[in-house]
């Protein structure tokens, strides 16, 4: 059934070819901006802390990646607000004999993701080619891991942002700054930033353990901040954690909110 | 064992209060009264396999709460139900795989697909198989008439149309309970009378249950037996039209054509209006037999035609809302 959703939501998004091809290059020139913006600082000031610009082009790739995937796969929960809870539309998707999360997952396959999507995988390749890494099989995997981790944690964000839209549509704002914020965030090092900030974004919303830890294990990199290597390698654990306490909540919760207290 | 089984439904609403104005609005933010809305007070009916139910009352009733709890889309505060031997919000899933579900005021097509491929997509969703499917698509294209309209995309389609390819849709997997929300609401004279047929056909040569609300009473006169008529969240009413027509109204209608112009006047019989030589008259059935009254004309007055009415039920509903609000 998903595929089948999923298909249809492609075939429809074809019939605005114009807009979908404005739509994907679009994304692709501002990603190559944000890049660009990147390069200008470390043209200016040499390196970042110690890190070197290929590196942050490593962090800049894997993070897009993930986050383009998972904001493809989730608009069903990133408009859940707009287009399910407003317009009433959320009792058609209860009156199936369907899960709801999946029904979700299947309302649209954004392709004009893939604009961010090719830009990060560009980014990451020439990252990886000009510092020389290795990608034996279990680099490779690791590496899969981590963007898959990466996904998870951000279609997460997307679940808590269509949770609150349980109680309020307008909502909106205040995810936004976590999961565009989040992005922007972990395009650098953490170790860049503040004490306050870095635990934050370790343990409260984990984006760092799907971008920074594991990252310092591809590099084979000392963590200037001193965490152990047992850490860094697990730490990817976290997004799938992360991502099955936001459908529990959305769906123990949220759903349960919904259906206690009518539209 | 019936079919469907409520028993002392509750449901409770928190609504949140709001002053007016801007520091009505400001206040909100900070600390928001809360006021209690019973959206159904003790509702309870039961309804036996293959029934066409009438579930009728005014805006705001719980009409609409009703059929939400049914259908599985809301959870009551309190209270029992029983579908096929399912607890609708609690085997949400297993559940709706037996009903149908149709809302007059909002699609469950997909808007930018031709409508055949909302089908198809209906057929994986609830897992129908094939060669059933087919059969089962082609019988209801045929009796509702929409072979032309497969290949038109939903956002296409006029109202009339639309409402009949979403009654298919809705019956793709066989369901032996339909629940109808307002059908009919905004169709043309010509589509209502399609839906209408359509839906008695079901019911006789398919055994459907149907349970209906509507606001057109001349459809609930014509498909339902048995009417339910919810107030203010509670059944005020639960039998045939008769039985309803007789609680509210007792009074009966005759309209009587003298072939001159007449005085008439009888203490038990009311003048409702009067053409020329054609008076409406009204009187009540306890006092006054209609046999008992025809005799009585036409001994003593030039007599033309007679003509035996009832009150349209549009004017005993409207009664019955106006003395319970």
């Amino acid at each position: 059934m998903y595929w089948r959703l999923i298909l249809v939501s492609i075939l429809g998004q074809m019939q605005y070819k114009v807009s979908f091809i404005l739509n994907v290059t679009g994304q692709f020139v501002s990603t190559i901006i944000e890049m660009a913006a990147i390069w200008a600082l470390f043209t200016r000031f040499g390196s970042l802390e110690h890190w070197k610009f290929e590196e942050v082009c490593l962090f800049y790739g894997i993070v897009n990646i993930s986050f383009a995937i998972a904001d493809g796969l989730s608009s069903g929960f990133d408009r859940f607000g707009t287009e399910y809870i407003r317009t009433g539309n959320f009792d058609r998707i209860l009156v199936r004999p369907r899960g709801i999360v999946l029904q979700l997952l299947g309302h649209e396959l954004a392709l004009r993701r893939l604009g961010r999507l090719t830009q990060g995988l560009i980014v990451l390749v020439w990252a990886i080619v000009m510092l020389d890494l290795v990608l034996d099989p279990i680099t490779f995997i690791y590496l899969m891991i981590t963007i898959a981790s990466g996904t998870c944690l951000f279609m997460a964000l997307f679940v808590l942002q269509a949770t609150l839209s349980f109680w309020s549509v307008e909502s909106l704002e205040v995810m936004n700054t976590l999961t565009y914020g989040g992005v922007q965030t972990t395009q650098y090092p953490i170790s860049i930033y503040e004490e306050w900030f870095r635990k934050f974004f370790t343990f409260v919303v984990p984006v760092a353990c799907v971008a920074y830890f594991p990252i310092l294990v591809l590099l084979g990199k000392q963590d200037p901040l001193g965490s152990s290597i047992v850490f860094q390698v697990l730490s990817p654990i976290a997004g799938f954690l992360f991502l099955a306490f936001a459908i529990a909540l959305f769906r123990f919760v949220g759903v349960k909110h919904y259906t206690s207290t009518g539209s | 064992m019936s079919q469907i089984v409520v028993e002392s439904l509750w449901k409770r609403f928190q609504v949140a209060e709001r002053k007016p104005g801007f520091v009505g609005a400001l206040r909100g933010v900070f600390s928001r009264s809360y006021r209690e809305i019973n959206a159904l007070r003790n509702v309870g009916f039961s309804v036996e396999p293959g029934e066409l139910v009438g579930y009728i009352g005014p805006n705001g009733a719980g009409k609409s709460t009703t059929i939400k709890v049914l259908s599985g889309i809301l959870a009551p505060s309190s209270g029992k139900c029983e579908i096929n031997g399912l607890t609708p919000w609690l085997n949400r899933q297993q559940h709706v795989k037996n009903i149908g579900v149709v809302f007059g005021q909002r699609t469950q097509l997909w808007w930018d697909l031709p409508v055949v491929e909302s089908f198809e997509l209906l057929r994986d969703i609830y897992q129908v198989p094939t060669r059933d499917y087919k059969d089962r698509r082609d019988e209801l294209v045929q009796t509702m008439q929409i072979e032309d309209l497969l290949d038109t995309p939903v956002r296409q389609l006029s109202l009339g149309q639309r409402m009949r390819c979403d009654l298919v849709a809705a019956l793709l997997h066989r369901p032996s309970i339909l629940f109808l929300d307002e059908p009919t609401i905004g169709l043309d004279a010509v589509s209502k009378l399609a839906i209408r047929e359509f839906i008695r056909k079901l019911n006789r040569d398919h055994g459907v249950t149907v349970i209906l609300t509507t606001h057109d009473m001349d459809e609930i006169e014509a498909l339902c037996e048995r009417i339910i008529v919810i107030d203010n969240g509670a059944i005020f009413n639960d039998g045939t039209l008769e039985s309803l027509r007789s609680r509210v109204n007792p009074e009966r209608r005759l309209k009587v054509e003298f072939s001159e112009n007449i005085a008439f006047s009888h203490d038990d019989v009311r003048i409702v209006s009067r053409e020329g030589n054609t008076l409406h008259l009204s009187f009540n059935p306890n006092r006054m037999t209609t046999t008992g009254l025809i005799q009585l004309l036409s001994e003593s007055y030039p007599v033309k035609d007679l003509f035996v009415e009832n009150p349209p039920i549009e004017e005993i509903i409207a009664q019955l809302y106006e003395t319970n609000s």
